[in-house]
């Protein structure tokens, strides 16, 4: 297989897209970092210069910025706690033979297929909305106030929506796994005295623990970029109750016109998510190992 | 103890019956092999047995009571997978623990039983391995550990040795009898092979489409069988069935005579014909033998060599008193 021969016409075939992906990713990226040490703000483009690490120190020290952080965070971590234990639940449910299988797989699919903007908007304007939402209606039928979600609870109303498209795909990869267990370990299990709980608990479990890691890792890049949902529903707000570092970043360059600060911005973004996919990898990369 | 008596059981798939009712008794501490072809429903009956399937209709009795909605675990019962069927995320310690762990057993008891079972097992030296860093042969070995720390009632082995090499398998057959000598409990056994049934039973069951054809020992299935099914299937090389003229000599519709008690001379004898492919095994040469006008193909075993070739002329006496006759029905007849 891997003759030098062979090797050197898989590297000279492989060229081509090596380059072209790497001029995609590198040419924004040495873009970001040139603006973050340079002054350019939108209103006063004519006056530029370096500013050697200015734009860091305000983004740092912007009192926004330690609130986008804990929001980031709290809010990946709670899409991944609810897709993940209701993707095992909900996997485990649909395992089992039941009528219409093959329908109620591809209706727990669908959320997936359905744009991020477009999703949070049916949620506002359809769901939470406090006057005409499906939700105030059912609290008025039982006599409840109606709750506003999202200027009562923007982040929570926020990671609900979001954990609702990214259940399906849970909930698929994990399905998956469990098909491929072995029926036989089920049932040596059975014979073995264990109970349907600790089954699950000693079997089943173990056995999803390597889809579980790729679930994690997989969603905690998408969901550290979170930011379309956010700008259809609550627009960070109120204050910066809803605001994670994606939408900061995109506060500062555009609402605030200021592209130097919001490059800056987008580097630390990069090197808190670095720094989060190696705690990460620590954490429950030895899962991927054969 | 460990009896289990089978009454009038049944099992159906949907529409399709793969168990006709069928009685069965199996006493304390009896080495009992179900045979039969593939297909034939020897993994159901045994499953059923297990509680792993529901019976459509009958009893289960095990130790005399009635266990036919006893849930497997509550059974006494112990089974060993084809697969094996190990938990691959636990080392082989936690593997044998699993089901005194689920009894609730302290973690003393567990420890010490464990090692019990790994010193019979010779496992002793893996126990902190997981089940994928171990042969197939160890891994036989951690499934039955797992099967008699329990210490059940009876033994369930479905086709345990057909993933192991040749010998390998003379091994663990070795084994298999030795620990059922040692720990005199029932076992259960499914196989395909022959020499396996033939060598590890105190008693086979033949079964033929869910059918129970005969149940003896096996010396009693090799000399008497009950029909030409069973004569056809024990034994090995097959067992020489012939009809037409040549039965009806003998007052039967089928006469059968195995290739060990056939003579063969290159001069004279009862039955002529022409050989065809000989297979020298060394000890002994088995014979296929062409055109003898009572059967398509006669099989005769001969001991040591035998300087004939293809295409040769050939000369057979059948051992008169070793001849089975069967009647129209296919039944034996004396
Ligand atoms: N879950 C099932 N649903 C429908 N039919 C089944 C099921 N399990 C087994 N059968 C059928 O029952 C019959 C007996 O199957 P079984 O597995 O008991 O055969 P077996 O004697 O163990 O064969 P083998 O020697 O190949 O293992 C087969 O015809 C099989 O197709
Ligand atoms: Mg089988």
């Amino acid at each position: 297989m891997s003759t030098q021969h062979s090797r050197t016409a898989a590297r000279f075939m492989i060229a081509p897209a090596t380059v072209l992906l790497l001029g995609w990713m590198l040419i924004p990226l040495c873009m970001t970092l040139y603006y973050s040490f340079r002054r350019y703000r939108l209103l006063t483009p004519d006056r530029t210069g370096w500013v050697g690490f200015r734009n860091y120190e305000n983004f740092l020290t912007n009192p926004a910025f330690m609130d986008a952080l804990v929001n980031t965070l709290v809010l990946v971590l709670g899409v991944l706690i609810i897709t993940v234990v209701l993707g095992v639940l909900l996997a485990v449910l649909l395992d089992q033979p039941m009528f219409g299988q093959g329908i109620v797989r591809i209706l727990v699919i669908a959320p997936f297929f359905v744009m991020p903007t477009v999703s949070a908007l049916v949620w506002k304007n359809m769901f939470m909305n406090p006057v005409n939402g499906l939700f105030a209606y059912a609290a008025k039928a039982v006599g409840l106030q109606p709750y506003d979600f999202l200027s009562q609870a923007p982040l929570a109303s926020i990671i609900g929506i979001v954990s609702w498209q990214w259940l399906p795909f849970a909930t698929l990869i994990l399905l998956t796994a469990i098909q491929s267990l072995d029926s036989e370990q089920m049932e040596a299990a059975e014979m073995d005295g264990a109970s349907p709980l600790s089954r699950f608990w000693f079997i089943t479990l173990p056995h999803l623990s390597r889809a579980i890691t790729v679930v994690i890792l997989i969603q905690t890049i998408f969901l550290l970029s979170i930011f379309a949902e956010i700008l259809v529903t609550t627009n960070g707000g109120p204050g910066t109750a809803s605001t994670n570092l994606t939408y900061l970043v995109y506060a500062e360059s555009l609402l605030n016109y200021d592209v130097g600060e919001g490059s800056a911005g987008g580097v630390v973004a990069i090197i808190l998510a670095n720094i989060v996919a190696i705690f990460l990898m620590r954490m429950i990369g030895k899962n991927l190992d054969a | 103890m460990g009896n289990i008596t089978l009454n009038q059981i049944t099992k159906k798939f949907g529409e399709v019956e793969v168990i006709p009712p069928l009685d069965l008794q199996i006493n304390d501490g009896e080495f009992v092999v179900f045979v039969g072809p593939s297909g034939c429903g020897k993994s159901t009956l045994m499953r059923l047995i297990a509680g792993l399937e529901d019976v459509t209709s009958g009893n289960i009795q095990i130790d005399g009571r009635d266990a036919t909605e006893t849930p497997p675990a509550k059974r006494g019962l112990a089974m060993v997978f084809q697969s094996y069927a190990l938990y691959p995320h636990m080392s082989v310690r936690k593997n044998i623990a699993f089901p005194l762990r689920m009894a609730g057993m302290s973690k003393e008891e567990q420890d010490a039983k464990v090692e019990a079972a790994a010193s019979v097992l010779n496992l002793s030296a893996y126990l902190d391995r997981r089940p994928g860093q171990l042969s197939g042969g160890q891994r036989q070995r951690v499934a039955i550990g797992r099967a008699i720390v329990r210490e059940p009632a009876a033994f369930l082995f479905d086709e345990p040795l057909s993933n192991l090499d040749a010998a390998l398998r003379v091994g663990m057959r070795m084994e298999i009898s030795e620990l059922h000598k040692k720990l005199a409990t029932t076992m259960i056994y499914v196989t395909h092979d022959q020499v396996e049934a033939m060598t590890m039973a105190d008693k086979i069951v033949v079964l033929q489409a869910g059918v129970i054809e005969q149940v003896g020992g096996p010396l009693e299935l090799y000399h008497r069988p009950r029909n030409t099914f069973v004569a056809g299937f024990i034994g090995s090389p097959k067992m020489n069935l012939i009809e037409g003229p040549e039965a009806a000599q003998h007052n039967a519709t089928t006469i059968g005579i195995r290739p060990e008690h056939i003579g063969v001379s290159t001069e004279s004898g009862t039955w002529k014909g022409r050989v065809g492919v000989s297979e020298h095994l060394g000890s002994d040469t088995f014979l296929h033998i062409h055109d003898t006008g009572l059967c398509d193909l006669m099989t005769v075993r001969v001991s040591g060599e035998m300087n004939v070739h293809h295409g040769d002329t050939i000369y057979m006496t059948p051992e008169a008193d070793k001849l089975h006759r069967f009647g129209p029905d296919g039944l034996r007849l004396d």
